[in-house]
């Protein structure tokens, strides 16, 4: 048996884990908001995923304890909470299907319009579906001004 | 910097601050509730496994599961509708280099073995259905990788799911006239320990095993071809 843990060293692992799930869920979060290309958020969104990944599993976390697994005849001794174990199972498939899907729409989006940029996609965008852009944002004309517009259009 | 950069450090320090408040809340070393201990110590008895987590994922959320099959389902549906079709007249990638060819033909019969040896003993050992479904699908991507011009499949890819996701429906739908409850154990625990114990799990994880690894393969070579036709 390998030896037992003092209160010490259980409180080290907690607060190094949740440092770590705050760090990359932050991590994770900066990415995604503050560049502009389409790859690089989405690295950002697995990286938050990791990142609540660890918190549930640290969540589950007992000083002493083992994985959730009978060994033969063993008196089963402290073992680690099972269901986050589960829920963090769940979450990766899922989190690999929601990856899949947004990086097939990235090479959809790039074969139609040829950059990732997010700022270069939205000027495209406006151009295509004539809208006007308020600070990179690709909107539809206020009511009073496509009013005006469709007055200028039948007085010429 | 500009203001939307700003405004995004801000939320993001008011972020950190949220969590490790909240994570200062937690109760340490501590069940949080007592679900967990008493699933830990029912599930041998009652499911039969000696893999708890396994217990948990098909039997005791088993409806969970069947979702989250259902939502792995739709996303392998929406990318087959997002990249379309390959035409196989544009061409194709160069052959890959002799070490990842050899490799790829040595390989395939061990990660089969392996994959499925990971499925079966899910009820047992650490691993499962989605995992080893994960390394069947590895199992039949690597060929593709060494030889991009050999075709996969994928009638019988999505032939292989459908009738997998159907039988996992199908165990529940048993278990649900049979004792009342949808995807309720069948078939009693038998010994606890054995390959054949713990009822109708080891079906179950086949079902997710054989429908996780026609999934992912499929979708890996639905990338690999929108590559390849460029």
């Amino acid at each position: 048996m390998e030896s037992i843990m003092t209160i010490e060293e259980t409180g080290w692992i907690y607060i190094l884990s949740y440092c770590g799930a705050i760090g990359l869920i932050l991590i994770g979060t900066v990415a995604m908001v503050i560049y502009h290309h389409l790859i690089r958020i989405i690295l950002g969104l697995i990286l938050l995923e990791a990142g609540v990944n660890l918190f549930l599993i640290t969540v589950g976390y007992r000083a002493n304890a083992v994985a959730p697994i009978l060994m033969g005849d063993q008196v089963p001794v402290a073992m680690v909470d099972p269901i986050p174990q589960a829920l963090v199972l769940t979450a990766i498939v899922i989190g690999v299907g929601v990856q899949a899907l947004a990086l097939a729409l990235v090479i959809k989006t790039y074969k139609a319009y040829g950059t990732l940029d997010t700022k270069e996609l939205a000027e495209k965008i406006a151009q295509e579906s004539g809208t006007h852009l308020i600070d990179g944002i690709p909107v539809s004309l206020p009511a009073p001004a496509l009013v005006r517009q469709i007055a200028e259009e039948k007085t010429p | 910097m500009n203001l939307r950069e700003i405004s995004g450090l801000i939320f993001i320090i008011g972020l950190g601050f949220l969590l490790g408040a909240v994570f200062k809340c937690l109760p340490y070393g501590e069940p949080i509730t007592g679900v967990g201990q008493t699933i830990t110590a029912l599930a041998p008895i009652e499911v039969g496994t000696t893999n708890i987590v396994a217990s948990v994922l098909l039997a005791y959320r088993g409806l969970d599961t069947l979702g989250e099959l259902t939502v792995l389902f739709v996303a392998a549906t929406a990318i087959g509708m997002v990249l379309g079709q390959r035409d196989p007249e544009i061409s194709s990638q160069p052959e890959a280099g002799f070490i990842l060819k050899t490799a790829a033909n040595i390989l395939f019969p061990f990660l089969i073995i392996l994959g499925a040896y990971i499925i079966l003993h899910g009820h047992l050992t650490p691993g499962g259905g989605f995992q080893g479904g994960a390394i069947l699908a590895a199992a039949f991507f690597i060929p593709i990788l060494a030889t991009p011009a050999s075709p996969f499949n994928h009638h019988i890819s999505s032939l292989i799911e459908g009738f997998a996701g159907v039988a996992f429906i199908i165990i529940g739908l048993l278990a649900l006239f049979g004792k009342g409850y949808f995807l309720a154990p069948l078939f009693g625990t038998g010994e606890v320990g054995h390959l054949f114990s713990a009822g109708s799990l080891p079906l179950l994880y086949l079902a997710v095993g054989l429908k996780v690894g026609a999934e992912l393969a499929g979708l890996l070579a639905r990338l690999q071809e929108t590559e390849a036709s460029d």
